[in-house]
């Protein structure tokens, strides 16, 4: 049996929250997390509301913060720890790539946005050459639905915001990785773009056998894309198993609760049904000259 | 109550950019008017010219966008700032830039405070908006609080109590709960909602995301490249939607319910 692509045991990373130097007030942002992506490629999903602590754990996985404590391999090798014993710079960046949630700011705006790709492509040691680099550019964004001659020589600003974050989806591509850590890659993107990059995903993931972790607040996009997803509040993954499992039967109240709140087509929140019949429509509104306005402050 | 006839809208005085091209809308009193569309669609250029805020550059080239407000008469857009904060009210996008840094929340909510609005003396003031306040759920402790004393989704909150504080007749809300979370964002569409129900007034809601329309707007209206496509009852428009874009943004939407039943 082969190794595990990725390994996260007892994972906890603790910030400290105002005071001076040595003062504050200690918190886990991530609180003793274990979580394991097979060695055969899979989309894992991990979902929760700002600050439950899953960018904390995206940025472990990217080697961006250290682990106050716990242990996290990538096929089998430590990921983090003293240089000697640790995962090879230049070979963790070739297996792991990161898509962030602003292409905007991905990019500076003083540079050509392919440059960026050209410079993967050579710093990664995938091409050894501009030509070749050109080549390796030119292949990532056909991945995508984009070619180099398109977007040769032009700016952040000339591109729209979900061609960017195609591109930023080419450029982690690159050097062909075992691993992508997207971060809420699409809620920058608008709604009518946004299951097109979803399904880039997951055909990258079909053809070039590359595994994500999908990472965000929008139940409906994991649920659609994912294989496996986790549920993080506080810091904890609380709840964690395949899309069907935890969508046909959430164990927690708390999946319950964000289940509730993606704003769906189908049916409408119970509580606009209670707010309506509490407040029913009138033909002209309680205006009078210092009537109360059902409650909601004075006219004077 | 807003009237808009083929209104053009756009950008820049030497070369003009076509934002809106050519739009007519009418906006009722008592309703909840949602505008959708994907970024560059004009809808809030759209937005921005029916509050009458030309500062950005903004011009009206063709067409003619008016309001009619109890007091004030029929104004024309590049007039509306005479209403505003008082029959008209705008929620923005984003509560960090937009609310003061060095000034408490309290403050902030009395800034621009009409004069029919004001009370005689600081305590009763501050005893209006607390109970204010407690009518939307919120905590009176917000009030003693600087902007960055609060999570996103509470300034954002604090936002929507700004603009409903002056009881307006219509309130403008650009895309307010795009950068939240959808249990944060639930709270605040909710809290939406009741505003309107409690004042009976008209809330237009710009926003790309089409399950918030469907669950908050009475009507909707679809822009596409700067013209309105599509406007009807949203479930009407959801039921059976008639123009190619409209079609194309439903048929995108991975829906949690429709999943739930495929799954069960």
């Amino acid at each position: 049996m082969s190794a595990n692509l990725l390994e996260l045991r007892n994972v906890t990373r603790i910030y400290r929250r105002g005071g001076g130097l040595l003062g504050g007030q200690k918190f886990a942002a991530v609180d003793d997390v274990s979580f394991t992506l097979p060695s055969e490629p899979c989309i894992s999903s991990i979902v929760g509301e700002s600050g439950s602590g899953k960018t904390t754990i995206a940025r472990m996985v990217l080697r961006l913060v250290e682990p106050t404590s716990g242990t996290m391999t990538l096929l089998d090798e430590p990921l983090h720890g003293p240089r000697v014993t640790r995962i090879d710079d230049v070979r963790f960046r070739r297996l792991v790539q990161p898509i962030f949630q602003n292409p905007f700011e991905a990019f500076s705006a003083y540079l050509p946005v392919v440059e960026y790709l050209r410079r993967t492509a050579l710093n990664l040691e995938v091409a050894d050459s501009p030509r070749g680099a050109d080549a390796a550019v030119d292949a990532a964004l056909k991945l995508v639905g984009l070619d180099l001659a398109r977007v040769d020589g032009k700016f952040i600003r000339q591109f729209s915001g979900g061609e960017l974050q195609r591109i930023s989806v080419a450029r982690a591509l690159i050097p062909q990785p075992k691993l992508i850590v997207a971060d809420e890659p699409v809620s920058m993107v608008d709604a009518s773009l946004r299951m097109s990059i979803v399904n880039i995903f997951k055909r990258i993931m079909d053809e070039q056998g590359i595994s994500f972790i999908y990472i965000t607040h929008d139940l409906s996009t994991a649920y659609y894309l994912s294989d496996h997803v986790s549920i993080m509040n506080a810091g904890r993954i609380i709840e964690s198993g395949t899309p069907a499992d935890i969508l046909g039967n959430p164990r927690e109240q708390y999946t319950r609760e964000l289940m509730a709140a993606v704003p769906g087509v189908t049916e409408r929140w119970p509580e606009i049904g209670e707010i309506k019949r509490q407040w029913p429509a009138s033909e002209t509104a309680k205006d009078g000259p210092g009537a109360e306005r059902n409650g909601l402050g004075p006219v004077h | 109550m807003i009237s808009v006839r083929d209104a053009v809208l756009g950008y820049g005085t030497r070369s003009f950019i076509t934002a809106v091209n050519g739009v007519s809308l009418d906006i009722g009193s008592n309703e909840i008017v949602g505008v959708a569309g994907e970024s560059g669609s004009g809808k809030s250029t759209l937005m921005r010219a029916i509050y009458g805020d030309f500062s950005t550059g903004l011009r009206l080239k063709g067409g003619s966008i008016r309001g009619t407000f109890e007091g004030y008469g029929t104004l024309d857009c590049s007039d509306m700032r005479r209403a505003w904060w008082d029959a008209v009210s705008y929620v923005p996008q984003g509560s960090m830039s937009v609310l003061n840094p060095l000034m408490k929340v309290e403050k902030q909510l009395l800034d621009g405070l009409p004069k029919r609005q004001r009370l005689a003396g600081r305590a009763a003031q501050r005893q209006d908006l607390e109970k204010f306040l407690a009518g939307l759920g919120l905590d009176a402790s917000v009030l003693d609080a600087y902007p960055h004393q609060l999570s996103g989704g509470m300034r954002q909150r604090v936002l929507v109590a700004i603009a409903a504080y002056v009881s307006p007749k219509l309130i403008l809300a650009d895309e307010p709960t795009t950068a939240l979370d959808v249990v944060v964002q639930k709270r605040i569409l909710l809290m939406l909602v009741e505003i309107q129900r409690r004042l009976q007034n008209t809330l237009v809601l710009v926003s790309h995301d089409l399950g918030v329309h469907y669950q908050i707007t009475d009507r909707l209206v679809i822009m596409y490249r700067g013209e309105v496509v599509e406007t009807g009852a949203t479930d009407e428009i959801f039921s059976n939607p008639q123009h190619d874009y409209t079609q194309r943004l439903i048929g995108a939407l991975p829906d949690l319910a429709a999943r739930r039943g495929a799954v069960s």
